[in-house]
């Protein structure tokens, strides 16, 4: 059986490791040798799993969506990360390292964040825990995100801009790994999605991965079955991915898709289609694909949901498109709005904007009659109304 | 022998001297070079300019996004260099971020350093290990010294393994700190300088980040043997132009 999980060395296949600076050796150390076991142990199994229960309201639901799936004569299941405290999947993920982070002793939290929905989840487990909070966001982000920005405020966190670069996601993310060079000590760096280097693409997988295993067992009530035909997932840099494709990885029967933002189009250098556009090579400490120049410059890309605006994906991704395990759909803004609505009015769901690009699949994708579809709903649309109002002129 | 382990081997406290490829413009690579060596500094480090510098701090940031605003790019920088070494005989070291080099292509980006006669390279996010597996016998092939960074978190055993590896010199990084001048160092980092330079590592040390007047770069070779100037000297050009090197040169020195 080949393995699409990552290896002893942090990679997946040819994707992935630690391609950082010296100075970042002793923390990422650090981490890579106690992770695996703090996230084993009873005692922060315990902890994790009743913050899960109690204050992000899990298990999330697994709700069979009966209009699309009679429309689209196959079963559509929809997995309830959109009801999660905050609005999304992100605080499983932040929940985790908070506890870990306290575990290694940490006194100071740093995030990046592009929309702002991590910054949030971020600064709400830094609230809920009392840890010093800073969060760094692109200057450009700071001014179009503005709601996020109050609520990381009235949560106690303080909002850095990052001013270098582009001035967007990954211009935060390095101002945070600077951060984390000055700081090496006290603080732990909370990073938002299955990106960076060894052991984050792994560690943030296995926190979200309660979205797969919770998945399996709800199917097993709902269908007497325990996979799916098929798991489908938007991905920016693919958290939420990873999280509902987690158990099903190395079991072939279950098809994996994976749905990127085509932007305006995915040859209309508005796009950030990264599996199509981008090409090998390292992002913030990780080898995968990513979007750039022919001289290796990382390029800005584009998509009218700021989530899924990163020049890459994470390794475990990459190494889905390489080896063919997962299949890969790009889907442009105006298909992605579109299905907002759909799916607000056939199902009374609001996604975000995010969410809404796996939706759009159901249009190019045929399935069989018997099919079971699950998708995550990784978020809702509160955060995207701004967008929406313009957008449809509502 | 490579020009580097050459420098080495005379006395005195060596003076680095990083500049950005590309920065203030395009074409100033070579004229600033010439200053260099004129000035008498011991080495020169050429910065490769990349989107997204983590181990920068803003002014080498700063100079990065401009150089490449100017259309600097790796195939332009070996075209500039062609007649180095018909100007100059000071070790000559390329530092850059792994992904434009992994774009060149690996092998093809050795291939022109050794005809246009460059003696190192400091790859800051080309970590040890990988290097040794991977990488070590191309860069070996064409005669390349590859430099590595510790820091005053670096484990003793950790340092022991990378002085193993080194061939040119160990680049000791001055604090917990992206690149960026500072005023003078304090007890900590003296008492890190000393801890490093009682181990007697095989591999010289020459201190970075941080070194930006006489100074700094004074207690650098007190512990080392030597210093690498990067953010200050960008701050100086940016200010005087490049023409006005040796006075910052002299200024450092005297």
């Amino acid at each position: 059986m080949i393995n699409y999980n990552v290896d002893k060395k942090g990679f997946y296949g040819d994707f992935g490791g630690a391609f950082v600076p010296e100075m970042l050796y002793p923390n990422l150390n650090e981490l890579t040798l106690n992770y695996v076991r703090i996230s084993k142990s009873k005692s922060f199994k315990k902890k994790f799993n009743q913050l899960l229960k109690d204050y992000v309201g899990r298990p999330t639901p697994l709700y069979f969506a009966q209009s699309l799936s009679e429309k689209f004569k196959c079963k559509v299941y929809l997995k309830r990360e959109d009801l999660c405290h905050t609005g999304a999947h992100k605080i499983n993920n932040t929940i985790g390292q908070i506890l870990l982070a306290k575990e290694l002793g940490k006194k100071r939290i740093i995030a990046e964040t592009g929309a702002g929905q991590h910054g949030v989840a971020t600064a709400t487990v830094c609230a809920l825990l009392g840890f010093k909070c800073i969060i760094y966001m692109g200057e450009v982000d700071i001014k179009r995100q503005s709601p996020n920005v109050a609520r990381m405020k009235m949560l106690g966190a303080e909002v850095r801009p990052a001013k270098s670069g582009s001035r967007t996601l990954k211009d935060a993310t390095n101002e945070a790994i600077r951060d984390w060079i000055s700081n090496p000590v006290d603080t732990h760096y909370i990073i938002g999605s299955v990106v960076g280097p060894h052991p984050f693409p792994d560690m943030v997988a296995r926190f979200q991965s309660v979205i797969g295993y919770e998945t399996v067992n709800q199917l097993n009530e709902l269908e007497n079955k325990s996979k799916p035909d098929y798991v489908i997932a938007c991905v920016g840099g693919g958290s939420n991915a990873a999280g509902i494709f987690y158990p099903f990885l190395n079991d072939e029967d279950v098809k994996i898709i994976c749905v990127e933002a085509a932007g305006k189009g995915v040859n209309t250098g508005k796009s950030a289609a990264t599996s199509i556009l981008g090409k090998e090579g390292i992002i913030h400490g990780s080898k995968t694909l990513l979007m750039q120049t022919n001289d290796g410059q990382i390029t800005e890309p584009y998509s009218i949901s700021a989530g899924l605006d990163y020049p890459g994906i994470g390794p475990m991704h990459a190494n889905l498109y390489k080896s063919g395990r997962g299949e890969f759909i790009s889907v442009t803004d105006k298909k992605a709005m579109e299905w907002g609505l759909l799916l607000s009015q056939m199902e009374g769901i609001i996604p975000a904007i995010e969410t809404a690009h796996a939706f759009a699949i159901l249009d190019q994708k045929k399935f069989k009659k018997n099919d079971i579809i699950v998708f995550n709903c990784s978020g809702r649309g509160d955060k995207d109304l701004d967008t929406f109002i313009e957008y449809f002129k509502l | 022998m490579n020009r580097i382990n050459k420098v080495f081997q005379k006395d005195g406290t060596i003076m680095s001297i990083y500049f950005t490829a590309g920065f203030p413009a395009k074409n100033d690579t070579l004229s600033i070079i010439k200053e260099l060596d004129s000035a008498g500094v011991e080495m020169i480090e050429i910065g490769l300019p990349f989107s997204d510098p983590l181990a920068d701090g803003p002014t080498i940031q700063n100079s990065s996004t401009i150089a490449l605003k100017n259309g600097m790019n790796t195939i332009i920088l070996f075209e500039q260099l062609k007649n180095l070494r018909k100007m100059t005989d000071v070790p000559v070291v390329i530092m850059g971020y792994f992904n434009p080099i992994l774009q060149f292509g690996i092998e093809k980006f050795c291939e022109s350093c050794k005809e246009v006669g460059i003696d190192g390279l400091i790859i800051p996010d080309l970590p040890v290990d990988i290097y040794n597996d991977k990488y070590q016998k191309i860069f070996k092939s064409y005669g390349l010294l590859n430099m590595f960074l510790i820091t005053p978190q670096t484990s003793e055993k950790r340092i022991k393994y990378i002085d193993g590896i080194s061939e040119g010199f160990i680049y000791m990084v001055s604090s917990y700190n992206v690149t960026g001048a500072i005023k003078s160092f304090d007890s900590f980092q003296k008492k890190y300088f000393k801890r490093i330079n009682e181990m007697n590592l095989n591999s010289p040390l020459l201190v970075g980040f941080g070194i930006s007047n006489k100074n700094t770069f004074i207690d650098a070779g007190k512990y080392s043997r030597g210093a690498i100037i990067g953010s200050a000297y960008i701050n100086w050009i940016s200010k005087n132009g490049i023409y006005k090197t040796s006075e910052f040169i002299k200024s450092l020195r005297d």
